[in-house]
């Protein structure tokens, strides 16, 4: 039983910023161990739905279950403790910090220093690039490098569930390649649930198991992403076609 | 969720007076134990009576009782708001008018001052409450309409009403520029520069002893006087009135009140008072849509130092005495407090915050000391449980309230 | 004497006087740091400290302790008042600035002024209007290099001055808490989505940095004798103009500008008219915040409107 439990439910779940009703009404399903993308385009609500999981941006209305855990009233620290883990939208690394540091950051919550060194050994093979520039302030990084930082920094958590805020955004074509072939390292070396947050949406349904398509807060689609890479509605509104 | 922060609000505030306990009476010599026990028990009280009203406020009786009572409520508020605007103005003139009649000197005098604070409130609220901006050193600009009276009478010989319009001039230059550096900053920087420059002013007030004599102060102003026509023998002539009676002090500063909420009504329903509000609401938006943000925020220092440098004059010639101390920052915060605790923005507010900030120490004039105490525990508790002020302007209470508004729809 | 002696002279109560404004400073940077707010309050964390440490050391002088263990008087005097005065600030943090922390900025610094006024009249109130004495126990004796005559007492603050700093700096780069006070103060909802608890570091803050300010409070009662309830006030003015001129947020700024002020000040009063010393701050702190308002060393600061 414990395996066909989602690892994240979102029931009917509504969000307002203000007077603004950003969701309204999302239901997202996420089973354990693969990889769910939800895609959009910008200003669907993908990334509230991120926020409001993670209870930056508290739900109004519905239920989100972690685990078959409520959630939606809970502080994003306690989130965090449950094993949730994000890279969010703009990457948020700390500048004023030093790539080692802002590890440091995302193993805050665990105490086995081994288990630590080992991680960040194995974070440093994932993106060699962070070990070269380990000393360096986060703030001086490349966009790349910074979304690198971001992504290894909630490896560092040692999430459960890992949510990746549009990873792709602003890099260059060959770096957004090697960003998700990663992705699909990590979900594969790991078994860390990934749910992928994403505009660019040919790369997404790409490495994907089942994809939530978003308009203006609402979730109009969802199928297997090998369905939804095929489906007309999605090429035509997504995939540039 | 209400449980919880109840009993961490009743620790920490149980906490903060048991520390202040060993500060409070604890001289290095001798103790004195009833000192330090009124003071601890008026702040444990005062704490006590927020907790307990809070508690009142969440708990389920309190809110079937008002829900009943609200009907009943709202009828005597329609009624009292049906009332056009006209008649309490009326009343209150009336009232003003009769006032030095039934008071005596002392009563008399604690009107002055009121009225005195009722105008550098409202000049105040032009730059907080109109425009938007921070400013902790308006005494400044009270202390530069004073001084002017004062050096200009005692060392050129010249009379009130020429001093005013001077004095509003040097008010205005002051006004500029104590605004002019402060155009690109916001907020927290704000704060610091104003309270710099109020600062600044008073020191060289203090310390430029061929000037001003520094710490002394000046002293025998003539009393502002009036200069009427009048027949008599053969032609027309001019007589000089000096005002040295209290009651007709009053009646002059009572007439710039007057002027003052005229002029400050004005302001704000005019051309002008529209633009302040949209550089206070969005200034890059503003500045965008041709609004002269520059020109405006200065004007806003300017009109609000005049009318300071107005009543600072009056206050120099009622005394016939002043000094760098009437000017310090206590009483730039006092001025702030009454914008704040009347309501930002608000006229009938800030009237009414001046009165209960001026009159209310003198009637519990035991409590004198503690007046400052109280000030400063009003003004934070005023912020964190009613920041529109008593009497709100209804922009402020939608502007300040928009950030919780959907943090209350969860619980 | 001699220019060799009077620079040494002047060399040293410069940096006296620098690391009691770095130590204040420093209390403002980080609580600005990491909640946006100018803590008004500050100064009157500083004379409540100087207050503290004076009720502990009259009372251990009573019993003859200070004569026979200085050096554990001094230990209990610093630790008691900078203790009680870390509860104060926290205090002060939960009752009247935590609820406003989604605030506008007007309510949150009207509300720091309010907790300011309510202090300093507090401490008026209880420990009166005029100076308070420390009782002498750093003496008056010292040494002399050349002609230059420092004093053991001097010397002494500024090495407690010093290893307080140097302590804040490793607790800061050094230690978990350290490292997450500087990642909430650099972005707090990242912070929370590693599992920082946010409001306690935020309480921290408040313990350490009035504890700082404490500390120096006593440092300037334990030497120039004497404590008044509204000494803090122009302090606090140095330590904002400090904060502002390293750069408001960054701790080696606010250790630098407390430096930078203490030179200036000590410069002003050997070479110019020293009742204009205190206008020449006020200038100083406008021209930075004018000119250059991240200061030295400093993130800028919220340019959110009021």
């Amino acid at each position: 039983m414990a395996n066909d439990q989602p690892i994240l439910q979102l029931k009917d779940v509504h969000t307002y910023y203000g007077n603004i009703h950003a969701l309204k009404g999302v239901s997202i399903t996420i089973p354990k161990g693969g990889i769910v993308c939800l895609i959009g385009a910008n200003g669907a609500g993908k990334s509230t739905t991120l926020m409001t999981t993670f209870g930056i941006q508290p739900s109004t209305k519905g239920e989100i279950f972690y685990q078959g855990r409520a959630i939606h009233k809970l502080q994003p620290e306690e989130i965090a403790a449950l094993g949730m883990a994000q890279s969010p939208e703009g990457r948020q690394i700390f500048p004023n910090m030093s790539v080692h540091e802002n590890l440091e950051m995302g193993a805050y919550l665990r105490n086995n220093k081994k288990e630590i060194a080992k991680d960040l050994d194995w974070v440093f093979t994932l993106f060699p690039r962070l070990q070269e520039r380990t000393g360096q302030l986060g703030g001086t990084l490349s966009g790349g490098e910074q979304q690198m930082l971001a992504i290894a920094r909630a490896l560092m958590q040692k999430p459960t569930l890992l949510l990746l805020d549009e990873p792709s955004l602003g890099l260059a074509p060959k770096l957004v390649e090697v960003i998700f072939e990663t992705i699909q390292q990590i979900n594969r070396d790991s078994g860390t649930t990934i749910f992928l947050v994403e505009q660019n949406a040919n790369m997404a349904l790409g490495i994907s198991d089942t994809g939530y398509v978003m308009e203006t807060g609402k979730i109009v689609l969802t199928d297997k992403s090998s369905v939804l890479l095929e489906s007309e509605q999605v090429k035509k509104a997504y995939l540039g076609e | 969720m209400v449980q919880s922060d109840l009993k961490k609000f009743f620790v920490y505030s149980l906490f903060l007076g048991i520390l202040i306990l060993p500060l409070v009476g604890f001289a290095t010599t001798t103790f004195n134990a009833s000192r330090a026990f009124t003071v601890w028990g008026l702040f444990v009280g005062v704490l006590a009576f927020g907790l307990i009203t809070k508690g009142i406020r969440h708990s389920g009786g309190y809110v079937n009782l008002s829900d009943s009572l609200a009907p009943a409520r709202n009828k005597i508020k329609d009624k009292l708001l049906a009332v056009p605007a006209k008649y309490y103005i009326l009343a209150l003139l009336a009232f003003a008018v009769i006032y030095p009649m039934v008071a005596n000197r002392y009563l008399v005098d604690v009107g002055i001052t009121c009225l005195i604070y009722i105008v550098l409130g409202l000049g105040l609220n032009i730059v907080v409450g109109l425009a938007g901006l921070l400013d902790l050193g308006y005494i400044a600009f009270y202390a530069v309409g004073a001084y002017t009276y004062s050096l200009l009478n005692l060392n050129f010989g010249i009379p009130f009403w020429f001093c005013i319009p001077i004095g509003i001039g040097f008010g205005c230059i002051a006004g500029c520029i104590i605004g002019y550096p402060t155009l690109k900053m916001r907020g927290d920087y704000l704060a610091i520069v104003t309270m710099g420059f109020g600062e600044i002013i008073r020191l060289m007030l203090n310390n430029w002893d061929n000037l001003t004599d520094g710490p002394n102060g000046l002293y025998g102003m003539a009393k502002p006087t009036l200069i009427y026509p009048s027949i008599a023998d053969g032609g027309l002539t001019w007589v000089t009135f000096h005002l040295k009676s209290l009651e007709s002090l009053y009646f002059l500063v009572l007439g710039i009140a007057i002027l003052t909420v005229i002029g400050v009504q004005r302001l704000d329903r005019s051309r002008i008072g529209r633009a302040w509000v949209a550089i206070r609401e969005d200034e890059v938006a503003a500045e965008l849509s041709g609004v002269p943000t520059m020109w405006l925020k200065l004007l806003a220092y300017a009109l609000g130092a005049s009318f300071a440098s107005v009543v600072g004059g009056f206050f120099a010639a009622k005394l016939s005495y002043t000094n760098p101390n009437f000017f310090i920052f206590m009483e730039s915060c006092i001025v702030l407090c009454i914008v704040v605790l009347g309501g930002v923005g608000s006229t009938p507010g800030v009237i009414v915050a001046a009165v209960i900030l001026s009159a209310v120490p003198e009637i519990f004039r035991d409590l004198q000391s503690y007046r400052m105490l109280a000030f400063g525990a009003a003004m934070a508790a005023m912020m964190v449980l009613k920041p529109e002020g008593l009497i709100p302007a209804t922009r402020r209470k939608r502007e300040l309230h928009a950030s919780d508004h959907h943090q209350h729809e969860e619980s | 004497m001699d220019t060799t002696s009077f620079l040494i002279q002047q060399l040293i109560n410069a940096i006296f006087l620098g690391s009691i404004f770095s130590l204040i400073a420093l209390g403002y940077t980080m609580v600005y740091g990491i909640i946006q707010l100018i803590n008004f309050a500050h100064g009157e964390m500083f004379t409540a400290g100087s207050f503290a440490g004076l009720i502990v050391l009259a009372g251990l002088q009573k019993v003859g302790f200070v004569d026979s263990h200085f050096i554990l008087s001094m230990v209990l005097v610093f630790g008691l008042g900078m203790a009680y005065v870390a509860v104060l600030g926290v205090s002060i943090e939960q009752v009247a600035y935590k609820p406003l922390r989604n605030a506008s900025r007007l309510a949150a610094i009207l509300s720091a002024l309010g907790m300011s006024i309510f202090l300093s009249n507090g401490m008026m109130l209880s420990q009166g209007v005029s100076d308070r004495g420390f009782p002498n126990v750093l003496g008056w004796e010292g040494f002399k290099i050349f002609d230059a005559k420092i004093s053991y007492g001097q010397v002494f603050i500024i090495i407690l001055a010093f290893a307080l700093m140097y302590g804040l700096w490793i607790f800061v780069n050094s230690t978990k808490l350290g490292k997450a006070m500087r990642a909430t103060a650099q972005n707090k909802s990242m912070a929370r989505m590693l599992g920082i608890n946010v409001d306690k570091t935020i309480r921290v803050t408040f313990m350490i940095g009035p504890g700082l300010g404490a500390a120096a409070g006593i440092m300037v009662g334990l030497y120039y004798g004497s404590v008044r309830f509204d000494m803090g006030f122009i302090y606090m003015i140095k330590a904002f103009a400090a904060a502002i001129l390293g750069g408001i947020g960054s701790i080696p700024g606010a250790m630098l500008g407390g430096m930078i002020i203490g030179f200036v000040e000590v410069a002003w009063s050997a070479f110019l008219p020293s009742e204009w010393k205190d206008v020449t701050t006020f200038v100083v702190m406008i021209l930075v915040l004018y000119l250059k308002p991240s200061g030295l060393l400093g993130q800028s600061a919220t340019e959110e409107k009021v």
